[in-house]
Protein backbone atom coordinates (compact mmCIF):
# COMPACT_ATOMS: atom_id res chain seq x y z
CA UNK A 1 0.00 0.00 0.00
CA UNK A 2 1.32 3.61 -0.50
CA UNK A 3 2.36 5.79 2.11
CA UNK A 4 -0.30 8.63 1.63
CA UNK A 5 -2.61 5.69 1.90
CA UNK A 6 -1.66 4.25 5.27
CA UNK A 7 -1.95 8.01 6.53
CA UNK A 8 -5.33 8.46 4.92
CA UNK A 9 -6.60 5.46 6.31
CA UNK A 10 -5.20 6.48 9.66
CA UNK A 11 -6.48 10.07 9.47
CA UNK A 12 -9.99 8.85 9.17
CA UNK A 13 -9.90 6.38 11.73
CA UNK A 14 -8.89 9.19 13.93
CA UNK A 15 -11.90 11.29 12.30
CA UNK A 16 -14.06 8.84 13.56
CA UNK A 17 -12.85 8.26 16.90
CA UNK A 18 -13.41 12.13 17.58
CA UNK A 19 -16.84 13.00 15.66
CA UNK A 20 -17.90 9.35 17.66
CA UNK A 21 -16.59 10.99 21.07
CA UNK A 22 -18.09 14.06 20.30
CA UNK A 23 -21.32 12.35 20.74
CA UNK A 24 -20.70 10.27 23.38
CA UNK A 25 -19.09 12.29 26.11
CA UNK A 26 -21.00 15.00 28.49
CA UNK A 27 -18.02 16.28 30.09
CA UNK A 28 -17.15 19.85 28.21
CA UNK A 29 -13.36 19.50 28.25
CA UNK A 30 -13.82 15.99 26.74
CA UNK A 31 -15.84 17.00 24.16
CA UNK A 32 -13.11 19.80 22.93
CA UNK A 33 -10.76 17.13 22.86
CA UNK A 34 -12.70 15.01 20.56
CA UNK A 35 -13.37 17.86 18.49
CA UNK A 36 -9.81 18.33 18.24
CA UNK A 37 -8.92 15.22 17.55
CA UNK A 38 -11.53 15.25 14.78
CA UNK A 39 -10.11 17.86 12.90
CA UNK A 40 -6.84 16.45 13.44
CA UNK A 41 -7.72 13.54 11.38
CA UNK A 42 -9.06 15.65 8.50
CA UNK A 43 -6.55 16.99 8.70
CA UNK A 44 -3.99 14.30 8.25
CA UNK A 45 -6.21 12.93 5.61
CA UNK A 46 -5.70 16.29 3.75
CA UNK A 47 -2.11 16.43 3.98
CA UNK A 48 -1.85 12.57 2.73
CA UNK A 49 -3.93 13.52 -0.46
CA UNK A 50 -1.09 15.98 -0.62
CA UNK A 51 1.19 13.59 -1.22
CA UNK A 52 -0.29 11.68 -3.64
CA UNK A 53 2.38 11.79 -6.64
CA UNK A 54 5.08 9.87 -5.49
CA UNK A 55 7.86 12.11 -7.26
CA UNK A 56 8.70 15.76 -6.38
CA UNK A 57 7.36 18.11 -4.09
CA UNK A 58 3.81 17.53 -2.34
CA UNK A 59 0.90 20.18 -3.30
CA UNK A 60 1.15 23.25 -1.07
CA UNK A 61 -2.29 24.33 -1.73
CA UNK A 62 -3.67 21.48 1.22
CA UNK A 63 -0.46 22.35 3.11
CA UNK A 64 -1.46 25.86 3.14
CA UNK A 65 -4.96 24.86 4.16
CA UNK A 66 -3.78 22.58 7.31
CA UNK A 67 -1.84 25.61 8.62
CA UNK A 68 -4.76 27.60 8.52
CA UNK A 69 -6.28 24.77 10.07
CA UNK A 70 -4.21 24.44 12.93
CA UNK A 71 -4.35 27.80 13.62
CA UNK A 72 -8.01 28.04 13.55
CA UNK A 73 -8.80 25.12 15.77
CA UNK A 74 -6.89 26.15 18.46
CA UNK A 75 -8.36 29.55 18.58
CA UNK A 76 -11.47 27.49 18.79
CA UNK A 77 -10.38 25.29 21.47
CA UNK A 78 -8.90 28.73 23.33
CA UNK A 79 -13.01 30.18 23.08
CA UNK A 80 -14.36 26.52 23.79
CA UNK A 81 -12.09 25.95 27.11
CA UNK A 82 -12.73 29.71 28.19
CA UNK A 83 -17.09 28.96 27.47
CA UNK A 84 -16.32 25.53 29.49
CA UNK A 85 -14.66 27.42 32.37
CA UNK A 86 -18.12 30.06 33.05
CA UNK A 87 -20.35 27.23 32.60
CA UNK A 88 -18.34 25.77 35.33
CA UNK A 89 -18.07 28.26 37.36
CA UNK A 90 -21.98 29.59 36.94
CA UNK A 91 -22.51 25.89 38.06
CA UNK A 92 -20.44 26.29 41.16
CA UNK A 93 -22.03 29.51 41.68
CA UNK A 94 -25.26 28.15 41.75
CA UNK A 95 -24.23 25.17 43.70
CA UNK A 96 -22.87 27.28 46.69
CA UNK A 97 -25.96 29.06 46.29
CA UNK A 98 -28.44 26.58 47.09
CA UNK A 99 -26.69 24.58 49.36
CA UNK A 100 -25.67 27.57 51.45
CA UNK A 101 -29.20 28.71 51.86
CA UNK A 102 -31.75 27.11 53.58
CA UNK A 103 -34.65 27.82 51.52
CA UNK A 104 -33.09 28.48 47.98
CA UNK A 105 -35.71 30.32 46.26
CA UNK A 106 -35.92 32.92 49.29
CA UNK A 107 -32.14 33.76 48.39
CA UNK A 108 -32.25 34.65 44.85
CA UNK A 109 -30.94 38.17 43.10
CA UNK A 110 -26.78 37.57 44.51
CA UNK A 111 -24.75 37.42 41.90
CA UNK B 1 11.66 -0.74 4.83
CA UNK B 2 12.00 0.87 8.06
CA UNK B 3 10.61 3.74 6.78
CA UNK B 4 7.41 1.63 5.85
CA UNK B 5 7.50 0.16 9.00
CA UNK B 6 7.86 3.88 10.95
CA UNK B 7 4.89 4.83 8.73
CA UNK B 8 2.84 1.67 9.63
CA UNK B 9 3.34 2.12 13.14
CA UNK B 10 2.91 5.82 13.34
CA UNK B 11 -0.17 5.58 11.36
CA UNK B 12 -1.25 2.94 13.73
CA UNK B 13 -0.45 4.71 17.10
CA UNK B 14 -2.33 7.90 15.96
CA UNK B 15 -5.94 6.64 16.06
CA UNK B 16 -4.92 3.96 19.02
CA UNK B 17 -3.80 7.19 21.22
CA UNK B 18 -7.18 9.34 19.96
CA UNK B 19 -9.23 6.55 21.43
CA UNK B 20 -7.41 6.45 24.56
CA UNK B 21 -7.25 10.14 25.01
CA UNK B 22 -11.43 9.98 25.09
CA UNK B 23 -11.23 6.29 26.74
CA UNK B 24 -9.57 7.46 30.06
CA UNK B 25 -11.27 8.25 33.28
CA UNK B 26 -8.82 11.01 34.67
CA UNK B 27 -9.13 13.97 32.65
CA UNK B 28 -5.30 14.89 33.47
CA UNK B 29 -4.52 11.46 31.55
CA UNK B 30 -6.20 12.02 28.85
CA UNK B 31 -4.76 15.48 28.16
CA UNK B 32 -1.30 14.20 28.79
CA UNK B 33 -2.61 11.12 26.10
CA UNK B 34 -4.01 14.22 23.56
CA UNK B 35 -0.50 16.14 24.12
CA UNK B 36 1.56 12.60 23.01
CA UNK B 37 -1.02 12.05 20.32
CA UNK B 38 -0.28 15.58 18.97
CA UNK B 39 3.83 15.21 19.17
CA UNK B 40 3.47 11.88 17.08
CA UNK B 41 1.39 13.89 14.42
CA UNK B 42 3.93 16.51 14.32
CA UNK B 43 6.51 13.40 13.19
CA UNK B 44 3.77 11.99 10.82
CA UNK B 45 3.58 15.54 9.12
CA UNK B 46 7.23 15.61 8.92
CA UNK B 47 6.78 11.79 6.65
CA UNK B 48 4.62 13.83 4.79
CA UNK B 49 7.09 16.13 3.68
CA UNK B 50 5.17 18.65 5.29
CA UNK B 51 8.07 20.89 7.51
CA UNK B 52 5.82 23.54 7.66
CA UNK B 53 2.77 21.95 9.33
CA UNK B 54 4.92 19.96 11.39
CA UNK B 55 6.56 23.23 12.66
CA UNK B 56 3.26 24.39 13.98
CA UNK B 57 1.86 20.95 15.03
CA UNK B 58 4.54 21.05 17.56
CA UNK B 59 4.37 24.78 18.84
CA UNK B 60 0.74 25.35 18.65
CA UNK B 61 -1.30 22.23 18.30
CA UNK B 62 0.28 20.43 20.84
CA UNK B 63 2.40 23.10 22.90
CA UNK B 64 -0.08 25.57 22.91
CA UNK B 65 -3.18 23.78 22.99
CA UNK B 66 -1.84 21.36 25.52
CA UNK B 67 -0.68 24.13 27.77
CA UNK B 68 -4.55 25.61 27.35
CA UNK B 69 -5.86 22.11 28.36
CA UNK B 70 -3.52 21.80 31.23
CA UNK B 71 -4.81 25.07 32.44
CA UNK B 72 -8.43 23.60 32.74
CA UNK B 73 -7.19 21.01 34.84
CA UNK B 74 -7.12 23.69 37.49
CA UNK B 75 -10.66 24.55 37.35
CA UNK B 76 -12.56 21.25 36.08
CA UNK B 77 -12.65 18.39 38.77
CA UNK B 78 -10.20 15.92 38.27
CA UNK B 79 -11.98 12.86 38.13
CA UNK B 80 -15.48 14.00 37.09
CA UNK B 81 -17.95 11.99 38.14
CA UNK B 82 -18.05 8.53 36.22
CA UNK B 83 -21.51 9.74 34.19
CA UNK B 84 -20.36 13.07 32.86
CA UNK B 85 -16.71 11.92 31.46
CA UNK B 86 -16.58 8.34 30.78
CA UNK B 87 -18.26 7.35 27.93
CA UNK B 88 -22.07 6.06 27.99
CA UNK B 89 -21.33 2.82 26.97
CA UNK B 90 -23.55 2.25 24.44
CA UNK B 91 -22.98 -0.21 21.88
CA UNK B 92 -23.79 1.94 18.88
CA UNK B 93 -20.90 3.63 19.29
CA UNK B 94 -18.46 1.23 18.15
CA UNK B 95 -20.42 0.05 15.32
CA UNK B 96 -20.67 3.60 13.89
CA UNK B 97 -17.06 4.42 14.76
CA UNK B 98 -16.53 0.70 12.29
CA UNK B 99 -18.85 1.83 9.78
CA UNK B 100 -17.86 5.54 9.45
CA UNK B 101 -14.08 4.23 9.01
CA UNK B 102 -15.21 1.77 6.64
CA UNK B 103 -17.20 3.83 4.17
CA UNK B 104 -14.35 7.07 4.73
CA UNK B 105 -11.53 4.90 4.21
CA UNK B 106 -13.20 3.18 1.10
CA UNK B 107 -14.19 7.09 -0.35
CA UNK B 108 -10.16 7.94 -0.19
CA UNK B 109 -9.10 5.12 -1.18
CA UNK B 110 -11.08 4.95 -4.45
CA UNK B 111 -9.61 8.39 -5.32
CA UNK B 112 -6.70 8.53 -8.23
CA UNK B 113 -3.44 8.18 -6.74
CA UNK B 114 -1.23 9.98 -8.40
CA UNK B 115 -2.78 13.36 -8.95
CA UNK B 116 -0.75 15.94 -8.45
CA UNK B 117 -3.16 18.50 -7.59
CA UNK B 118 -1.98 22.26 -8.08
CA UNK B 119 1.87 21.25 -7.70
CA UNK B 120 2.57 22.69 -11.36
CA UNK B 121 -0.05 25.65 -11.44
CA UNK B 122 1.98 27.24 -8.07
CA UNK B 123 5.26 26.23 -9.75
CA UNK B 124 4.42 27.88 -13.07
CA UNK B 125 3.87 31.15 -11.17
CA UNK B 126 6.42 31.08 -7.80
CA UNK B 127 8.67 33.68 -9.86
CA UNK B 128 5.78 36.08 -9.92
CA UNK B 129 4.83 35.65 -6.46
CA UNK B 130 7.92 37.48 -4.66
CA UNK B 131 8.65 34.34 -2.60
CA UNK B 132 10.76 31.29 -3.33
CA UNK B 133 8.89 29.29 -0.70
CA UNK B 134 5.61 27.22 -2.35
CA UNK B 135 4.00 27.37 0.71
CA UNK B 136 4.02 30.73 1.93
CA UNK B 137 3.18 31.81 -2.02
CA UNK B 138 0.63 30.62 -1.78
CA UNK B 139 -0.53 31.53 2.11
CA UNK B 140 0.09 35.34 1.77
CA UNK B 141 0.22 35.72 -2.20
CA UNK B 142 -2.38 33.40 -3.85
CA UNK B 143 -4.81 32.89 -1.09
CA UNK B 144 -4.05 36.22 0.80
CA UNK B 145 -7.77 35.54 1.50
CA UNK B 146 -7.63 32.74 3.54
CA UNK B 147 -4.92 33.89 5.76
CA UNK B 148 -6.33 37.50 5.97
CA UNK B 149 -9.65 35.79 7.17
CA UNK B 150 -7.84 33.66 9.37
CA UNK B 151 -6.08 36.73 11.33
CA UNK B 152 -9.91 37.95 11.65
CA UNK B 153 -11.28 34.28 13.04
CA UNK B 154 -8.16 34.68 16.10
CA UNK B 155 -9.43 38.52 16.50
CA UNK B 156 -12.85 36.88 17.42
CA UNK B 157 -11.85 34.16 18.96
CA UNK B 158 -9.67 36.38 21.35
CA UNK B 159 -11.76 38.60 21.85
CA UNK B 160 -14.85 36.09 22.40
CA UNK B 161 -12.91 34.51 25.13
CA UNK B 162 -11.80 37.48 27.15
CA UNK B 163 -15.18 38.52 27.08
CA UNK B 164 -16.74 35.91 28.35
CA UNK B 165 -14.49 34.91 31.08
CA UNK B 166 -13.66 38.95 31.98
CA UNK B 167 -12.23 37.60 35.71
CA UNK B 168 -8.98 36.47 33.70
CA UNK B 169 -7.75 40.27 33.03
CA UNK B 170 -6.92 39.92 36.60
CA UNK B 171 -2.94 39.92 36.92
CA UNK B 172 -1.08 36.58 37.78
CA UNK B 173 -1.76 36.79 41.45
CA UNK B 174 1.97 35.30 42.31
CA UNK B 175 4.67 33.78 40.67
CA UNK B 176 6.02 30.60 41.14
CA UNK B 177 9.32 31.23 43.77
CA UNK B 178 10.97 28.39 41.97
CA UNK B 179 14.43 29.71 40.98
CA UNK B 180 15.38 27.58 38.57
CA UNK B 181 12.37 28.09 36.15
CA UNK B 182 13.23 31.48 36.35
CA UNK B 183 16.73 31.30 35.66
CA UNK B 184 15.81 28.82 32.96
CA UNK B 185 13.63 31.71 31.22
CA UNK B 186 16.15 34.00 31.25
CA UNK B 187 18.08 31.56 29.45
CA UNK B 188 15.88 30.93 26.97
CA UNK B 189 14.42 34.07 25.73
CA UNK B 190 17.47 35.31 23.63
CA UNK B 191 17.39 32.30 21.97
CA UNK B 192 13.40 32.23 21.70
CA UNK B 193 13.78 35.50 20.09
CA UNK B 194 16.39 34.61 17.81
CA UNK B 195 14.65 31.15 16.40
CA UNK B 196 11.36 33.46 15.74
CA UNK B 197 13.09 35.88 14.16
CA UNK B 198 14.95 33.24 11.92
CA UNK B 199 11.82 31.61 11.06
CA UNK B 200 9.76 34.83 9.77
CA UNK B 201 13.09 35.67 7.63
CA UNK B 202 13.18 31.76 6.22
CA UNK B 203 9.88 32.13 5.61
CA UNK B 204 10.60 33.31 2.03
CA UNK B 205 12.72 30.39 0.40
CA UNK B 206 11.84 27.53 3.08
CA UNK B 207 10.02 26.39 5.84
CA UNK B 208 8.57 28.86 8.44
CA UNK B 209 7.06 32.19 8.72
CA UNK B 210 4.35 34.13 10.47
CA UNK B 211 2.43 31.24 12.19
CA UNK B 212 5.60 29.49 13.14
CA UNK B 213 7.37 32.27 14.36
CA UNK B 214 4.24 33.88 16.44
CA UNK B 215 3.66 30.45 18.05
CA UNK B 216 7.47 30.11 19.22
CA UNK B 217 6.96 33.77 20.83
CA UNK B 218 3.90 32.94 22.41
CA UNK B 219 5.01 29.86 23.79
CA UNK B 220 8.12 31.98 25.85
CA UNK B 221 4.89 34.30 26.77
CA UNK B 222 3.10 31.22 28.68
CA UNK B 223 6.23 30.47 30.16
CA UNK B 224 7.18 33.98 31.21
CA UNK B 225 3.26 34.29 32.78
CA UNK B 226 4.56 31.28 35.19
CA UNK B 227 7.83 32.33 36.21
CA UNK B 228 8.31 35.76 36.11
CA UNK B 229 5.89 38.77 37.56
CA UNK B 230 4.54 39.90 34.47
CA UNK B 231 1.00 39.98 34.54
CA UNK B 232 -1.55 39.05 31.58
CA UNK B 233 -1.50 41.49 29.28
CA UNK B 234 -5.10 43.29 29.43
CA UNK B 235 -7.19 44.17 26.82
CA UNK B 236 -7.59 47.52 28.19
CA UNK B 237 -4.16 48.43 27.55
CA UNK B 238 -3.39 50.27 24.38
CA UNK B 239 -0.43 48.61 23.99
CA UNK B 240 -1.77 45.45 23.96
CA UNK B 241 -4.45 46.79 21.61
CA UNK B 242 -1.75 47.77 18.84
CA UNK B 243 -0.03 45.00 19.39
CA UNK B 244 -3.10 43.13 18.24
CA UNK B 245 -4.05 44.94 15.20
CA UNK B 246 -0.92 46.01 13.79
CA UNK B 247 -0.82 42.42 11.51
CA UNK B 248 -4.72 42.81 10.57
CA UNK B 249 -4.35 46.61 9.74
CA UNK B 250 -0.95 46.32 7.80
CA UNK B 251 -2.50 43.50 5.72
CA UNK B 252 -5.97 45.39 4.79
CA UNK B 253 -3.72 48.02 3.84
CA UNK B 254 -1.62 45.78 1.61
CA UNK B 255 -4.58 44.22 -0.02
CA UNK B 256 -6.33 47.38 -0.31
CA UNK B 257 -3.68 49.17 -1.67
CA UNK B 258 -3.73 47.62 -5.42
CA UNK B 259 -7.32 48.70 -5.41
CA UNK B 260 -5.90 52.34 -6.36
CA UNK B 261 -3.78 51.59 -9.22
CA UNK B 262 -6.98 49.25 -11.06
CA UNK B 263 -5.62 45.77 -9.76
CA UNK B 264 -7.80 43.11 -8.02
CA UNK B 265 -7.53 43.08 -4.22
CA UNK B 266 -4.64 41.49 -3.05
CA UNK B 267 -2.70 41.60 -6.27
CA UNK B 268 0.64 42.52 -5.36
CA UNK B 269 2.98 44.35 -7.94
CA UNK B 270 5.03 41.35 -8.83
CA UNK B 271 8.43 43.55 -8.04
CA UNK B 272 7.30 44.59 -4.66
CA UNK B 273 5.77 41.47 -3.80
CA UNK B 274 8.50 40.43 -1.52
CA UNK B 275 8.94 43.43 0.56
CA UNK B 276 5.50 43.61 0.74
CA UNK B 277 4.55 39.79 1.97
CA UNK B 278 7.79 40.15 4.78
CA UNK B 279 6.48 43.38 6.30
CA UNK B 280 3.09 41.91 6.25
CA UNK B 281 4.23 38.50 7.70
CA UNK B 282 6.52 40.93 10.28
CA UNK B 283 3.55 42.26 11.65
CA UNK B 284 1.50 39.19 11.64
CA UNK B 285 4.28 37.73 13.75
CA UNK B 286 3.64 40.62 16.68
CA UNK B 287 -0.23 40.03 16.04
CA UNK B 288 -0.08 36.06 16.28
CA UNK B 289 1.74 36.24 19.06
CA UNK B 290 -0.58 38.38 21.49
CA UNK B 291 -3.59 36.32 20.38
CA UNK B 292 -2.28 33.11 20.83
CA UNK B 293 -0.89 34.49 24.48
CA UNK B 294 -3.53 35.84 25.36
CA UNK B 295 -5.48 33.02 25.06
CA UNK B 296 -3.97 31.07 27.61
CA UNK B 297 -5.95 32.58 30.90
CA UNK B 298 -2.79 33.68 32.92
CA UNK B 299 -4.43 33.40 36.41
CA UNK B 300 -2.17 29.98 37.89
CA UNK B 301 -3.96 26.61 38.51
CA UNK B 302 -5.48 26.72 41.75
CA UNK B 303 -4.31 23.91 43.34
CA UNK B 304 -0.87 25.12 42.71
CA UNK B 305 -1.94 28.46 44.39
CA UNK B 306 -3.23 26.36 47.66
CA UNK B 307 0.31 24.87 47.90
CA UNK B 308 1.94 28.07 47.09
CA UNK B 309 0.26 29.86 49.97
CA UNK B 310 0.88 26.72 52.11
CA UNK B 311 4.38 27.84 53.69
CA UNK B 312 3.89 31.49 54.23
Amino acid sequence: MNPWAVYALSGVAMFSVGLVGLFSHEHPVKRILASNIAGSGVLLVLVALARREPTGAPDPVPHALVLTGIVVSVSATALGVALARRIARIDATAKAESTGASDPEAGGGSA
Amino acid sequence: MTAALLDACLALCLPLLAWLVLRTESLSQSVVLFVAMGLLSALAWARLDAPDISLVEAAVGTGLTGALLMHTLSWTDERPPDVAARARHRPWAVVAMAALTGMLGWAVLSLPSDDPGLTREVDAHLAESGVEHPVTAVLLNYRGYDTLLEIAVLLVAVLGARAVNPRSERTTPEPSRDPLTGELFRMMTPALLLVAGYLVWVGEHGPGGAFQAGAILAGGGVVALLTTRLGTPRMSSWRVRWALLTGPLLFIGAAVAPLFSGRALLEYREAQAGTVIFVVELALTVSIAMVLWMFFPGMRPARAERSGKEPS
